[in-house]
């Protein structure tokens, strides 16, 4: 670099851009979470049974397998839009679905991918699947880009 | 070593070294679950295997940045550390609860871990990297404020360098970010913004100033370069991280539910991210180029540069390859996304921690010149074979998530094959995936097996007149 260009214009690159950029992403969150979301995460259905639903996919690391909207393992089916792919978009077949799913792992077909039995309730199976119903319907700016996820 | 204290590093390396062995053998177990399904089913399925290498790779991390801060703080400030008594009883409190949370993970099934260790107190476990029980994140806090505090009372007391204030910022700015994985709200949207928090602004920010300054430390070391030099090139690549990083960050919220705005500012921001592993690749060959020695751990010099080359090619190009939102609408979390993460996390952090052991062990013990020759040669057959294997494994993994894009992705509904069917139509790509894992796991015994090899270098000769004298 030429000598001209010394530590200290350097350094105030550094610390004047970084204090921007940090202030900017600062206001891009408030923006995004107080005036963007409410409008996206469709949370006036966020029911109790949804974040019932939440506990039970994250008690049973879930994650470590599937991906929800794309993030976490990649092992096992997108499950974001499982509701619509699984459920063709009705609540009582999605639940029929889960429950008949939930209870039939694992398959123990010799050297096929195996999911555990995860010996949830009733309850708990119900609360999963409004739980991965709700998620379907949050606005993703269409992810994924078929029902394969 | 100019100071007794710098020695407690020693523990912290070494156990860093072990967690990454254990990683890389989880990291064969999975891959051979990627082909074998059922393979250790049910005693440990996919998700816990995946856990253990996922978490072993973080805390072994953790362990080398500490080691590597405990090591070069000390010699920079001029002074003893604060209190090595404190360094020690830290290094056995995270060693024993990371062990612990490890062995838990493994033998306990994740929701009765859940359940004993109080998750519904404050529920934070079941997302991804942030599996740990809450108990084990309150200890990881405490651990790394104890840590901080010696650190900064041994950098308050001594001179101030460049290296030693980049390097602190970075280690508080983890510990500051650390506090959003307690952040857990029903809300998936809430939770997965404020996720990326810890994950992306550590990895992609706060862990880049860290790097940074190990290896300036490094290159100081090595080259003998005046570290004026090396502190300009050291801000001006933090400056370039954090500037594209920051806001970078919302490449990270195309598809999980924040308006389409940060299509945008992703796309162009994270584009940019390769800038300051590029700058770091020019900064590292410059100051070799301009060496005023040359220093007889040769090693150490591959690893410097390694670390910078493949930083840029798995953090840069890699995540280049697939961060603008129209390709990462059919690229994200597929096959691309895990080649992404092996290389960069191999590149940039695992690379930079070999650095700094392979600077700092030798001089710890009694080897100021750096190990034998023969020594030497063993731990860069170590350096080739596990950095080839990655390249192999990255370019496995990039073929998989090309040809699982084009089956399952790019056509319609209807058309498209299922994820499993997708799966069996890329076995074959996982299959040399974990072939090349082999052969890291056997560069991985020869780098080990470089430890155990006696003696040491001689001087080095000065090139270019005397190098700096804190060098």
């Amino acid at each position: 670099m030429a000598e001209r260009f010394t530590k200290s214009m350097a350094r105030n690159i550094y610390l004047g851009g970084s204090a921007f950029f940090v202030l900017l992403f600062l206001a891009l969150t408030f923006d995004t979470q107080s005036r963007a979301m409410p409008e996206r995460d469709n949370r006036d259905q966020l029911t109790e049974q949804v974040v019932r639903g939440k506990h039970v996919w994250e008690n049973n690391n879930c994650v470590g397998c599937h991906s929800l909207m794309g993030e976490g393992a990649y092992f096992a089916p997108e499950l974001a839009n499982v509701f619509d792919r699984r459920g063709g978009g009705d609540s009582e077949v999605f639940k029929a679905y889960m429950n008949a799913w939930m209870n039939a792992m694992p398959t123990n077909v010799p050297g096929r991918r195996q999911m555990p039995q995860f010996n949830l309730t009733d309850q708990e199976i119900e609360d999963l699947a409004a739980f991965l119903e709700w998620t379907s319907k949050i606005d993703d700016n269409g992810w994924p880009p078929n029902i394969e996820g | 070593m100019k100071y007794e204290s710098q020695r407690v590093a020693m523990p912290y390396f070494i156990f860093a070294l072990i967690l990454f062995a254990g990683q890389i053998v989880f990291g064969l177990v999975l891959g051979l679950q990627y082909v074998v399904g059922d393979f250790l089913f049910p005693e440990i399925p996919f998700n816990v295997a995946r856990m253990v290498h996922t978490n072993l790779l973080i805390v072994w991390l953790l362990f080398g940045f500490m080691g590597a801060t405990y090591y070069l703080v000390p010699e920079e400030a001029q002074t003893e550390l604060y209190s090595p008594l404190l360094a020690w009883i830290l290094f056995w409190v995270f060693a024993v609860a990371g062990t612990l949370t490890i062995l838990g993970y493994l033998f306990v099934d994740y929701a009765t871990l859940a359940d004993v260790t109080m998750n519904k107190l404050l529920p934070t476990m079941g997302r991804e990297f942030l599996e740990q029980p809450t108990i084990t994140k309150i200890g990881i806090a405490l651990v790394v404020v104890g840590f901080l505090f010696n650190i900064l009372m041994t950098a308050l007391k001594g001179r101030k360098t460049v290296v030693n204030i980049v390097l602190i910022t970075g280690l508080i700015g983890l510990a500051v970010l650390w506090l959003f994985s307690f952040y857990n709200p029903g809300n998936l949207t809430l939770d997965k913004y404020f996720w990326w928090f810890v994950v992306h602004l550590w990895v992609e920010g706060v862990w880049e100033l860290i790097m940074g300054a190990i290896l300036a430390y490094v290159l100081i070391k090595i080259t003998g370069v005046d570290r004026e030099v090396i502190e300009k090139w050291l801000y001006v690549i933090i400056a370039m991280a954090l500037i594209t990083g920051i806001i970078g960050t919302g490449h990270h919220f195309f598809w999980i539910g924040p308006p389409e705005y940060w299509l945008w500012l992703g796309s162009v921001f994270s584009a940019l991210e390769p800038l300051p592993f590029f700058m770091m690749v020019l900064f590292a060959f410059n100051m070799i180029n301009r060496r005023r020695r040359n220093h007889p751990n040769k090693a150490a010099m591959l690893w410097a540069m390694g670390t910078a080359v493949m930083a840029f090619l798995g953090a840069g190009v890699w995540g280049f390859l697939h961060t603008l939102a129209p390709v990462n609408y059919y690229t994200h979390g597929s096959q691309i996304t895990a080649a992404h993460g092996h290389m960069a996390f191999y590149g940039a952090y695992v690379m930079i921690v070999l650095t700094i052991i392979s600077y700092a062990m030798p001089i710890m013990r009694g080897r100021p010149y750096g190990n034998s020759n023969t020594a030497q040669v063993l731990e860069m057959w170590g350096f080739w074979l596990m950095t080839i294997s990655m390249v192999f494994i990255t370019l496995f993994l990039t073929g998989a998530g090309i040809l699982q894009i084009w089956l399952q992705r790019i056509p319609e509904s209807g058309e498209a094959l299922s994820f499993m069917a997708t799966q069996d139509n890329i076995a074959l790509f996982y299959w040399m995936r974990l072939v090349a894992g082999c052969f890291f796991l056997a560069g991985l015994i020869v780098y080990f097996g470089s430890f155990f090899i006696k003696g040491q270098a001689s001087p080095s000769e000065e090139v270019r007149g005397p190098a700096t004298a804190d060098a």
